[in-house]
């Protein structure tokens, strides 16, 4: 049954401390009802996306919302509810489901202050308090298209044979309170900014299409900054070599992966083996590897959710903690997990503040922040001429990793690597294998560190990251092809 | 049922007066919103139990020059309404003068009559012992079946709504219920395999637990046994679910979005061409009694309807919305969604041979073959592997290689090709058609295609 509506009086348009009454008396009654943790979320959220093709603005699409997520836990148990209803009586209804989840029910009296196992919310941890007026200062939607037209015109001026371009623009702002019954009551305002451009190339049978993204948070001014004729040039000098391209030939051979965007290789296969999701599970190979060597001693590997500006910082993860810096794996030596209230509950692996979201209608889940690969004393050239007949993959596109740890990714621009010089272009090229083969293989590492946005999809949905690495040079890998 | 129900004649009501007050003489409306539980299970216990209400609406206007423009919210307060309409009429000012969609000339088309039927939710608490039940079940099938890693039971109430400003109003209710089901198996010395199946119904009660069950366990404990494959060219046996898979990934060929943006392989002038061998037929058809949750309209207030995309391996029609059935001279086909850039894409595909055609190869049969054939169970990272707007596809794929009558799972391997190589690769086809969540389709094989193993 669902009790009486709780003290009410929350300010709508903000998640200022008027929400502390209503959240209290929920986390009270939570409690009171016989839940270990409960754990409050609230979400509200202004978006805009912007398209360019060509010379025309085909696409504005703005949203805003708002919502909450209710985690109950009892035991190693939780019930998770998500709702658009943000009143008293719609809290209290999730709240109510959440328990009935555990077999929980709620008292039929009000709660309005601390109860038994709730000592009440501890102060406020404002992280938004510098942060309340990003969202006015970010570009207009009048700038926004200024600036993506200002894209595509590049690219028509640096490319050739191009037969479609395209500008994207994403800006997503999200404000969000975290409250739970032991006391953690932290809110922040978050800020991402995102730009990519495609092109597709057409000559005669031969066709090539590619894109760059990039972003960055908390930076009002992020698009304002972006330097659309060099974006444009990288874009299209890229492009413009991957058109004429042959089929990369199939076989097993060492590899030469670029830095940046490379990095996400080791996101996929053995960053997400890392998460204590996967712990949970029971699918990861590394979970009772801590202490042992699973890679090359030439790899040292980081999850961070410090680095200024990276699409994959925070002030505060999704569960209220503070982010940390993870050491993964140093020096081929596996050191720890990434790890969330779950995780923590379940597996024993400390919290990371790693608990991350999409949204308010996922329960959080150890989630990478910005992942990669530590620089190395070799230079990218010493890597290459190390090679005698292998693949050097400039620029990765997607990829995934199957439920037993096998991963593939396509390379999106690829050369050969003949006699430790690179040579010609290929295309169609995939990388297969599996993380705990690979990582053993990662023999060097140079020393030009750099990190690139990207979007992870999992468990707790879809996230900003970072991936990152300096070059790094596998001994031997299968390059699926032709 | 949803808990949250839509009004529609409320909403309607509240939109026209707020559209009147701020002069907006045009508009329309998309709102969906739904009630969802689902659990999952982790050796015989709740891993996690989940609940949603998720409420959302797409205001579309037109300014006084014509021009359009969209928000979305998930708001459905007066004040969200006021302001969604509000942010709609600011984006009107940025529309493209160069495409302005229309209301749907089909919006207020009769709609077909779907045998639908509407399930009451099933507890929580009892899906909760349906799914440990199913577990426990799947791991007793065989002693290398350690975890079922990824499973999950699911049931929603949704409802959809379109409205616009000159009386469409189309409103459709409706119930689904799924279980997935992956299991992990290893034996000693040997790599873990994975394999999984999954059911859709009406209602929970309505499920094919045991029948995903059986598929589950036969697929994992098929692949225990396994080897490398050498790196080659080979004739390959598409499962319908690959099969419906990789003509998904492609779709881009039958969108007249996609033609218009130059980003298909077709163009405007592909129709009446030959895409295919001239025994391949593919037709959508959302309709299809097999395609659970169909849609009665798309995001315009068009009619779902069956579509003939390929007879006799000749393309003869798009998918289309408003705007891009005006630009060819057609209708909308009831495939587009709701946008400024209305976006375009398929329900549910039918695939197999052109009746009448007499030509391919059909009632082949794998173990009567000579061999080697590679059967592709299903494949993985599509998004990563497929370059619609190129015709390549890279992918990795759990199947088997089939010699002298004899079957053996591969232990790791991608396929790859040109989908307009592929289409006129075709042999024939194997066994009857598989009504799947994707589409309905018969084993299709293909010759010639790459196969690169890990040997």
């Amino acid at each position: 049954m669902v009790a009486s509506t709780p003290v009410s009086g929350a300010n709508p348009a903000s998640f200022d401390t008027s929400w502390l009454p209503r959240l209290e008396s929920l986390l009270a009654a939570g409690r009171g009802a016989g839940a270990d943790l409960v754990e409050i979320f609230l979400e509200r959220t202004d978006h805009l996306g912007v398209l360019a093709e060509q010379e025309v603005i085909t696409n504005v699409s703005p949203s805003f919302g708002m919502g909450a997520g209710i985690r109950v836990f009892r035991g190693e148990r939780d019930g998770f509810v998500s709702t658009n209803d943000l009143s008293a009586q719609g809290l209290l209804q999730g709240l109510d489901q959440a328990l009935g989840m555990l077999g929980l029910m709620l008292s039929s009296g009000p709660s309005t202050g601390p109860s038994k196992g709730f000592e009440g919310l501890g102060a406020l941890r404002d992280f938004s308090a510098v942060k309340s007026d990003w969202l006015e200062r970010c570009p207009s939607l009048a700038e926004a298209t200024v600036k993506l037209l200002e894209g595509t015109a590049r690219l028509a001026q640096h490319g050739e044979h191009l037969q479609a371009r395209r500008g994207s623009y994403s800006r997503d702002w999200q404000s969000v309170l975290v409250a739970a019954s032991d006391g953690t009551f932290a809110r922040d305002i978050r800020l991402h900014q995102s730009l990519g451009l495609n092109v597709l190339a057409a000559d005669g049978d031969h066709r090539a299409g590619l894109g760059r993204r990039y972003g960055t948070s908390d930076r009002p001014d992020d698009l304002r900054d972006w330097d659309a004729d060099a974006a444009a040039q990288d874009v299209c000098t890229s492009v413009g070599t991957m058109l004429y391209a042959d089929y990369v030939e199939a076989g097993q051979m060492p590899a030469v992966l670029a830095n940046r965007f490379g990095g996400v290789i080791f996101h996929e296969a053995c960053g997400h083996l890392l998460e204590t999701t996967q712990v949970e599970r029971g699918t990861t190979p590394f979970a009772d590897k801590v202490g042992e060597s699973i890679a090359h001693q030439a790899v040292t590997a980081i999850d961070e959710g410090l680095s200024e500006g990276a699409f994959g910082s925070l002030s505060m993860d999704d569960e209220g903690m503070e982010p940390q810096r993870t050491v993964l794996i140093e020096r081929g030596v596996l050191k720890g997990f990434l790890s969330d209230r779950a995780g923590e509950l379940r597996t024993g692996h400390g919290r990371t503040g790693s608990g991350r979201r999409q949204s308010h209608a996922f329960a959080a889940a150890s989630r990478m922040r910005n992942t990669f690969i530590a620089a190395g004393p070799h230079t990218p050239d010493q890597l290459i001429a190390s090679v005698d007949k292998g693949l050097y993959c400039k620029s990765m596109g997607g990829g995934s990793v199957g439920p037993t740890g096998q991963f593939n990714f396509a390379v999106e621009e690829g050369y050969l690597i003949e006699n430790g010089q690179l040579t010609k272009p290929v295309k169609g090229a995939t990388l297969i294998g599996e993380a705990k083969e690979v990582m053993p293989r990662i023999s060097m590492c140079a020393n030009d560190l750099e990190l690139a946005a990207g979007f992870c999809g999992s468990v707790s949905g879809s996230i900003n990251v970072t991936v990152g690495q300096p070059h790094i040079k596998v001994e031997s890998i299968t390059v699926g092809g032709r | 049922m949803a808990d949250n129900r839509l009004n529609p004649e409320a909403l309607s009501a509240r939109l026209q007066q707020l559209a009147q007050a701020a002069a907006i003489h045009q508009w329309d409306l998309g709102a969906s919103c739904s009630t969802d539980t689902s659990v999952q299970v982790d050796r015989g216990e709740a891993k996690q139990m989940k609940g949603a209400q998720r409420s959302a609406i797409t205001v579309r206007v037109w300014n006084d020059k014509g021009l359009v423009g969209i928000t979305s919210t998930s708001d459905l307060s007066d004040a969200g309404l006021e302001r969604a309409l509000g942010g709609a009429h600011a984006a009107s000012a940025f529309g493209n003068s160069e495409e302005t969609p229309a209301f749907s000339p089909l919006a207020t088309a009769p709609l077909v009559s779907l045998d639908q039927p509407l399930r009451e939710p099933q507890p929580i608490l009892t899906l909760l012992e349906s799914l440990k039940e199913a577990e426990r079940q799947l791991l007793d099938r065989h002693g290398a079946i350690g975890t079922v890693p990824y499973n999950g039971l699911a049931q929603r109430s949704s409802e959809r709504l379109y409205l616009n400003s000159d009386g469409a109003r189309r409103h459709q209710l409706l119930t689904t219920a799924s279980i997935y089901l992956y299991a992990r198996a290893e034996e000693a010395g040997r790599k873990p395999r994975s394999s999984g199946a999954v059911r859709m119904a009406y209602g929970t009660g309505d499920l094919d637990i045991a029948g995903c069950i059986d598929e589950a366990a036969e697929r994992t404990i098929a692949h225990l046994d396994y080897a490398p494959i050498e790196t080659g060219s080979y004739t390959c046996v598409f499962s319908p679910e690959a099969f419906l898979d990789l003509i998904g990934a492609f779709s881009s060929l039958f969108n007249a979005r996609s033609v218009l943006d130059g980003v298909s392989l077709s163009q405007r002038d592909s129709l009446g061409q030959s895409m295919a061998v001239p025994f391949l037929s593919i037709r959508d058809n959302g309709l299809h009694p097999g395609n659970i949750g169909a849609s009665l309209f798309d995001g315009e207030g068009t009619p779902t309807a069956p579509l003939e995309l390929v007879e006799g391996g000749i393309l003869r029609n798009f998918l289309h919305s408003e705007a891009t059935a005006r630009t060819f001279g057609v209708h909308p086909t009831g495939h587009a969604g709701m946008g400024a850039k209305v976006a375009v894409g398929p329900d549910w595909f039918e695939i197999g041979p052109t009746p009448g055609s007499g030509g391919g190869q059909q009632g082949l049969d794998r173990f009567s073959h000579g061999g080697p054939l590679v059967v592709i169970d299903s494949l993985s990272a599509l998004h990563a592997g497929v370059k619609a707007s190129q015709g390549s596809f890279s992918l990795p794929f759990d199947g088997w290689l089939v010699a002298g009558g004899v079957s053996r799972s591969i232990e790791a391997a991608t396929v790859a090709g040109d989908i307009r190589k592929l289409l006129q690769a075709i042999v024939g086809f194997e066994g009857e058609a598989k009504v799947t969540p994707d589409g309905l389709c018969p084993y299709v094989w293909v010759e010639g295609l790459s196969i690169t193993g890990e040997a």
